[in-house]
């Protein structure tokens, strides 16, 4: 006989779905038993089509390749002393956001998709989560590699993971991925799945990055894209998903709609972190938070929800509000961290001339409006030697935990304050979109762990700020924290420089 | 001269990490330290789960074993993701060379009619097991404690898929790509009295609750008894059939297997070694298991090797369990 | 009609993958951007295996694209011959 050849589909279907088989030892719901409690209807995990055909065999041969290419240029960087190459010293405190922010939600993921990849009842979900999931645990150990040069050079990345699990500002990226870790499987899936990996990780990866390689980073570009090329699966895994739900049964559709109402918000408040790192972190900039977000989700989502129009899935109901503060986000974020930098274990500053009038430029309607004044206040008093910090403590929305200081869009002067009432206690949020996610669940958001509160209730190393702040999260004060200007990053970075200088001159003498 | 100069000024101010100076010193450290400890989140979750409301999102009461500190453990291949990828993608290279020879020489077809019918029946059923080894390494890697263990499962667990893949593989070059051999080995492994009773045991290990039971059910009691019996004592039957060419297409599971139990016996000694009661309980869960596993894998190891097969591989067990310090 | 887009790593072999989708897309928007090249194209985009190999003068796997592969925006449909992207208006 002559085998006959087996197409990529045929293939995958004999070697990964035909292994499922029917329990009779078992009940099926003790072996997965958290499959109904979300309220989603499933009928007939045969219907899911698999996002990629992947076998383990070629997921090691690929996945090496590219790790031997991403490892190879590690080495050189760390060799070559590559930090000196980045636009100016500034950069890293990106880096710095990077490695305390988003790699331990790198490590949530790898949680998350564990959990579903071993919960959904069919093998074919199953498996593409687990992949995922391995996926994740990559990015967050190539990112902890890639920064580890960093962290032998600058200060604020030594105690990454003891911060993630303590610092306030460090919550909201924390508590967005607690959030969906503790929800059930379906929804975790619409929100990391669909919500951040196809509508909103493009944002944080894409410009972010090209960003990087644009100020000289080429660890950071070089994981970045290398991670990019496992999140091109993970898009195609989360738009899968969302369809076969809604193809599953029509009682899905309003449940899945409510989840990417909410996590389309959730996410965009996270993203207010990579806002700013685009218009005020990178010396030299590739293009706007602005630019970013429309080419990225306006573009893009605009694109994928009119494709799933045909579902009766609708654009999130926040959409136009997130369209509107693309104009006012990244400033008003910088301007709450340039407040508080005291507490923070990266460095801020004022932009300079050159940048305000960048800012300007690619904000037209609002830079020269409601913030140049503002930030060039704060740069005068700086010069004068009075370098503006809030010495009080912020209040935070109670749902993603950013400190209060959005604003309304009609009215970008007046600061947006929500609140709502539970079982007697009061509650404030910053947006309508944190308001209604806390009066859907309110039992769960009564549960976060706010930063603030904790402070004052005592849990965080005691009363007063240095306690809390050099004991309980560990920063090194005078060191990791303070503006930019006069922190020993920038005297080792000029230090650097000038040696250099000295020995390409010596070099070229001799 | 000059070159003196600038790699002295650019001294590094530290090492590594804090959380890997505390736990090996202040000097460099290694990938596979930097990746693997003190990763995983320990505090101030923000929202019990729905899908379990009296526990933490990441909870060490999710078994009963007890570590003061569970990166007391240690992998002894060291493998973070890149070291791991890459230690598979070379043994599959090789393996994809045995498979291609085996396909190109036509062996599958030259194989007598009986020693084709005993690997469909006996051998090519195993995928299905190999499945199930894979969700319960994926649940203990969902819910286990501490990156430097649950990363090892998580690589199990895919390296189980990938067992699970050659073995539908074995069965597509014995017949041909027509898939009819993976579908009588599925015949088998829902209706043969011979394996009803693996698939008793693993579906047995699927509803289990705590992560680590399942670990000792699965990794170290049915692997160890299954890979004796299938890929040595087995191997052997075959070879004395004349079917040896089957022993080139299950090199990959042989140095796999050699390979994953340095990391199981490290992560049992280091449990064992920590207290009277994880070692009570561990041995209480390992005789539970085994006994299960004797009723249950007896008639495979009858029909595949002969009677007194189990026995042997029970015997290697044993030696393996009273090396990591528990005895019978 | 929206937009479908692919991003690739800027590289040797991107640049093939990008020549081969040229050809066999004409109406595509080809932008350089820092270390990434990003196609786009209205409605539609296939990578097709046997236009890359001729680019390449060699063997090259559909899947292998995932190697240099940034993102992508559309639905995907992958097998032995070609990687299409498309949405449905």
């Amino acid at each position: 006989m002559s085998p006959k050849k087996l197409s990529l589909k045929e293939k995958y279907s004999l070697l990964t779905r035909d292994l499922e088989w029917e329990y009779s030892y078992r009940d099926y719901k003790e072996i997965f038993p958290q499959e109904e409690f979300e309220g989603i209807k499933i009928t007939d995990w045969s219907k899911w089509e698999d996002p990629f055909r992947l076998t383990m065999d070629a997921y090691w041969k690929y996945q090496a390749e590219k790790e031997k290419k991403l490892y190879a240029i590690f080495d050189a960087f760390a060799q070559n002393n590559g930090q000196l190459n980045v636009a100016d010293a500034r950069y890293v405190n990106a880096v710095k956001l990077f490695l305390t922010g988003v790699s331990p939600l790198e490590y949530q993921a790898y949680s998350g998709f564990a959990q579903v990849g071993r919960q959904f009842g069919g093998v074919g979900a199953r498996v593409a989560c687990q992949m995922q999931s391995l996926d994740e645990l990559r990015h967050v150990q190539t990112q902890i590699h890639a920064m580890s040069h960093y962290n032998k050079f600058f200060d604020g990345l030594s105690e990454f993971n003891h911060m993630h699990d303590r610092v306030w500002y460090l919550s909201v990226p924390k508590s967005f991925f607690d959030d969906a870790r503790s929800a059930g499987p379906f929804e975790y899936m619409v929100a990391i799945g669909f919500s951040f990996e196809y509508v909103l990780t493009n944002l944080l990866f894409v410009p972010f990055m090209s960003g990087a390689a644009y100020n000289g980073d080429m660890a950071t570009v070089t994981f970045g894209f290398s991670a990019q090329s496992d999140e091109a699966r993970h898009m195609t895994l989360g738009l899968e998903i969302i369809k076969f739900l809604l193809e599953q049964h029509p009682d899905n559709v309003p449940i899945v709609q409510r989840w990417i109402n909410k996590w389309f918000w959730r996410g965009t408040r996270v993203l207010t972190l990579v806002a700013m790192m685009m218009d005020y972190m990178l010396p030299n900039r590739v293009m706007s938070w602005k630019e970013a977000f429309e080419v990225y989700f306006e573009e893009a989502g605009g694109a994928l929800f009119k494709d799933l129009a045909r579902y009766g899935i609708e654009m999130p109901v926040y959409a136009e509000t997130a369209i509107a503060e693309k104009e006012h986000l990244s400033h008003q974020a910088w301007s709450i961290f340039y407040n508080y930098t005291h507490a923070a274990a990266f460095h801020t500053w004022m932009p300079n001339e050159r940048e305000m009038d960048w800012l300007s430029e690619k904000y037209p309607n609002t830079f020269d409006r409601y913030y140049r004044a503002r930030f060039e206040h704060w740069r005068e008093m700086e010069r004068a030697g009075e370098r503006f910090y809030n010495p009080t403590l912020p209040m935070l929305c109670q749902t993603c935990q950013i400190p209060m200081g959005f604003t309304e869009m009609d009215n970008p002067t007046l600061i947006a304050y929500r609140q709502s009432v539970f079982q007697g206690e009061r509650y404030n949020f910053c947006s309508d979109g944190c308001k209604d996610i806390f009066d859907h669940e309110p039992q769960k958001y009564v549960q976060s762990w706010l930063p603030v509160h904790q402070i004052f209730q005592g849990n965080c190393g005691g009363a007063e700020m240095e306690d809390v702040l050099a004991g309980y999260y560990r920063m090194n004060l005078g060191t990791d924290n303070l503006d930019f200007h006069g922190s020993p990053d920038e005297q080792r970075w000029n230090h650097w420089h000038n040696l250099q200088t000295a020995a390409e001159q010596m070099k070229k003498a001799s | 001269m000059t070159i003196e100069i600038k790699t002295s000024t650019l001294e590094p101010v530290r090492n590594t990490y804090e959380h890997i100076k505390r736990r090996f010193g202040d000097k460099p450290a290694s990938r596979y330290q930097e990746a693997s400890y003190d990763v995983a989140p320990t505090h101030n979750f923000h929202y019990r789960p729905y899908w379990e409301p009296d526990r933490e999102l990441n909870d060490p009461r999710r078994t009963a074993i007890v570590m003061q500190d569970w990166y007391a453990h240690r992998d002894p291949r060291q493998y973070y993701y890149g070291a791991y990828v890459q230690a598979r993608a070379k043994l599959q290279e090789i393996t994809e060379a045995n498979y291609a020879f085996f396909d190109k020489r036509g062996l599958g077809e030259r194989m007598d009619e009986a020693v084709r019918a005993r690997v469909i029946r006996c051998l090519v059923p195993l995928r299905h097991a190999e499945l199930g080894a894979n969700m319960n390494n994926v649940f203990s890697s969902a819910y286990g404690v501490a990156t430097v263990i649950t990363q090892a499962f998580l690589y199990n667990g895919m390296d189980r898929l990938g067992i699970a893949q050659y073995l539908s593989r074995i069965g597509l070059l014995l017949d041909g790509n027509s898939g009819a051999s993976l579908a009588s080995a599925k015949e088998y492994w829902m209706t043969d009295p011979v394996w009803q009773g693996m698939r008793r045991y693993i579906e047995n290990v699927l509803v289990l609750k705590d992560w680590f039971e399942v670990f000792i059910a699965q990794d170290v009691v049915l692997d160890t008894l299954v890979y004796d019996l299938m890929y040595r004592q087995f191997d052997e039957v075959l070879t004395e059939l004349d079917g040896g060419d089957i022993a080139m297409l299950t090199e990959f599971m042989k140095e796999w297997h050699k390979d994953t139990s340095r990391w199981v016996d490290a992560v049992m000694k280091t449990c064992i070694a920590e207290s009277d009661h994880n070692r009570e309980t561990i041995g209480s869960w390992v005789q539970d298991w085994r006994e299960k596993a004797v009723t249950d894998l007896s008639p495979l190891a009858e029909i595949a090797v002969g009677e007194g097969a189990l026995n042997e591989s029970v015997d290697i067990l044993n030696k393996r369990l009273a090396k990591v310090g528990l005895n019978s | 009609m929206s937009k479908v887009y692919l991003a690739l790593q800027d590289n040797e072999e991107s640049h093939y993958i990008v020549e081969a989708v040229e050809e066999d897309n004409p109406a595509v928007t080809v932008i350089y951007q820092p270390a990434m090249i990003r196609m786009e194209n209205e409605g539609q985009m296939v990578v097709r295996r046997e236009t890359v190999e001729e680019k390449m003068g060699r063997d090259w796997e559909v899947q292998s694209i995932h190697v240099n592969l940034i993102t992508l925006g559309g639905n995907v449909e992958e097998d032995d011959d070609a990687l299409t992207l498309s949405w449905n208006d």
